[in-house]
């Protein structure tokens, strides 16, 4: 009824029209529904009244620290002064373009691989080309480049590296420990049980610590190994070994069938795993890796209790700088921000795969 | 009805000798003695739960037996998986439920297996998965995928997948047991053709009209046993064993 003689007087344009039409359907359909819409926005309103005026209306943004102690609000300057240790932490200054440039060949890496297009095994030989130009970039010690140590290597650059080289490493030691699992061969079966449960059966903390404290005990006198790759092989088997019971999941509801039609065709064990099985298992799962993806993306922020210093552990350092005592919530807010992006990209890329790879195969 | 073949004197594709068959303590087959000799049809049924499937499964493995010999094309089937891998080339399986690969498209579907299995170079296994597409009259469904036709369509692409292996024998498990009434027609004309073509055939099927038209030899399965087995105008009009006779009476009373 109402909606006919809504329809009959067009207000002011298709657009405005409809989204009256919509809030008036959505929003206040009942009385109910209309008190509830109105406390929502009451609620709202309040919350962020006080964050943007904290945030914008009293915050000073200029790049001075003394105009901070006028202002009321937020303090920019603070984010403005420190952002380059956020993003690097200690590597030298002189030579920070080197880690600017290992975040975009990483962050572009992704971006592409993304895309279906390139989903080719060349990707993966793109991939291990590319880590080793990253590393020899922030190593340094060839064509002429200062060596910097792991060790300086810090902020968000270091949260990068960790992350992107622990889902691409992470995820084909999750395949093998997948297949290892479901194999009838007894020895295999239970290494692969092994793995998955110790790892999955303690905290990432503990993982890194060993990786840390009790592993150099187990090398020969003499050997020793970097401690950013130890931290970084403790989060790859940590998160391999989630991943790989989501991989197993995923095959597991694949129906008998699929497997009985491959077999009957007289394909062999690999070519029914990655021709048949795999494309479709990983397609079902896509929504948990991806979860465990992001949590692996902020479980590296855990490597600073062996004394690694990524996004987190520099912003913590930066705050505890005596000048700027008082703005660790612009510090805090300005990295929520970073990890935010970066969680809640992958979140969307995830969705949108999902649904195409749906479109693509059926109606 | 066909007239009366001369297989006799054809060489033997499947012997099967005192073949058994356990699922933990259930004995799902006992004593089997089958010899299918080359382009013979033959129609397999009997009630639920007798192991007609099971039977067929067996002679691809995808199922194994516990004891006797099974013997395709002289090689031995067994625990060998290098035997498995060469009998599967040769023994190719049409399922109930189809089966097709869903991620993959109709035409990818057919030339998966010679591409890989075979070694076929691309456009010859695409070549021969058109032609054989276009046997069972839906070439132009070929860039779509599994779940986008019907069930008579998806069948009668299993059934050129199958075929696009070029095998020496091929088994149907219950081919049109899954599908709606007025598709059951379409799957069955391409099986009656592929038999008049002179294809080796064990099928499992509730069709009696097929078994009546195209088959050689009609086996009756009832408690894992092979109780009586006979060329279709016998058996259908003159059973033996009484099993058979109520069996026959209640499929063909209705």
């Amino acid at each position: 009824m109402t909606e006919t003689t809504n329809r009959a007087r067009p207000i002011s344009g298709p657009v405005l029209n409809r989204s009256l039409r919509w809030m008036k359907e959505n929003l206040f359909s009942t009385p109910l529904n209309t008190v509830i819409t109105l406390l929502c926005v009451y609620i709202i309103w309040s919350v962020l009244e006080v964050l943007v005026s904290w945030a914008v209306v009293n915050a000073s943004f200029g790049a001075a620290k003394e105009a901070c102690e006028a202002a009321t609000g937020a303090c920019w300057a603070y984010v403005h002064d420190m952002w380059r240790f956020l993003l690097f932490g200690t590597f030298p200054a002189d030579q920070h373009w080197r880690p600017l440039l290992a975040m975009v060949m990483l962050t572009s890496g992704m971006l592409l691989s993304m895309n279906r297009r390139f989903w080719s095994p060349w990707l993966a030989v793109a991939w291990i080309v590319g880590f080793i130009a990253v590393y020899f970039v922030l190593r340094g010690g060839v064509l002429g480049l200062p060596p910097v140590r792991t060790a300086q290597w810090g902020g968000l650059t270091l949260t990068l590296v960790l992350a992107v080289v622990g889902i691409a490493f992470a995820a084909p030691l999750a395949l093998l420990l997948a297949l290892g699992r479901r194999s009838e061969m007894p020895l295999i079966k239970v290494v692969c049980i092994v793995i998955i449960e110790v790892f999955r059966g303690v905290p990432l903390i503990s993982v890194l610590f060993m990786a840390s404290v009790m592993f150099p005990l187990f090398l020969p006198e003499g050997v020793s190994i970097d401690v950013l790759l130890r931290a970084q092989i403790g989060i790859i088997f940590f998160q391999a070994a989630y991943l790989a019971e989501v991989f197993r999941g995923g095959m597991q509801a694949i129906p008998k069938g699929q497997y009985e039609a491959a077999d009957s065709l007289g394909l062999n064990y690999w070519q029914k795993t990655f021709k048949i099985i795999l494309p479709q298992a990983l397609r079902l799962v896509i929504p948990p890796t991806m979860s465990t993806f992001i949590s692996l993306f902020k479980d590296t922020s855990l490597v600073v209790i062996i004394g690694l210093f990524d996004l987190l552990a520099a912003t913590r350092a930066a705050v505890n700088d005596p000048m700027w005592r008082q703005q660790f919530i612009e510090a805090y807010l300005f990295i929520a921000l970073i990890y935010f992006c970066f969680c809640f990209f992958m979140s969307r890329y995830s969705a949108y795969l999902d649904n195409d790879l749906k479109k693509s195969t059926s109606h | 009805m066909t007239e009366q073949r001369q297989l006799a004197d054809r060489e033997s594709v499947i012997q099967v000798n005192k073949m058994n068959k356990w699922y933990g303590d259930f004995h799902v087959l006992t004593d089997i003695n089958l010899d299918v000799k080359q382009g013979e049809r033959i129609v397999i049924c009997g009630p639920s739960g007798s192991g007609k499937s099971t039977l067929i499964r067996c002679l691809n493995r995808l199922e194994e037996h516990q004891e006797g010999d099974i013997t395709v094309n002289g090689i031995e089937l067994g625990d060998n998986v290098k035997n498995i891998e060469v009998i599967r080339k040769d023994v190719c399986m049409v399922f109930q439920h189809f089966n097709l690969f869903p991620h993959l498209t109709v035409l990818d579907n057919l030339t998966l297996a010679p591409m890989f299995v075979l070694k076929q170079p691309k456009r010859e296994a695409e070549a021969t998965a058109m032609k054989f597409l276009e046997r069972v009259k839906i070439a132009e469904q070929a860039n779509k995928y599994p779940g986008q036709l019907s069930g008579g369509q998806q069948q009668r692409v299993a059934i050129a997948r199958s075929l696009c292996m070029n095998p020496k024998v091929m088994l149907f498990d219950e081919p049109t047991s899954a599908l709606d009434p007025e598709m059951i027609k379409e799957v069955l004309d391409v099986m009656i053709e592929l038999a008049e073509e002179g294809m080796t055939m064990l099928c499992v099927t509730h069709e009696m009209g097929f078994a009546k038209q195209v088959a050689d030899r009609v086996i009756f399965m009832d408690a894992g046993q092979i109780v009586e087995e006979n060329e279709p105008h016998e058996f259908f009009n003159n059973p033996q064993n009484d099993r058979t006779k109520l069996f026959l009476s209640q499929i063909l009373g209705h």
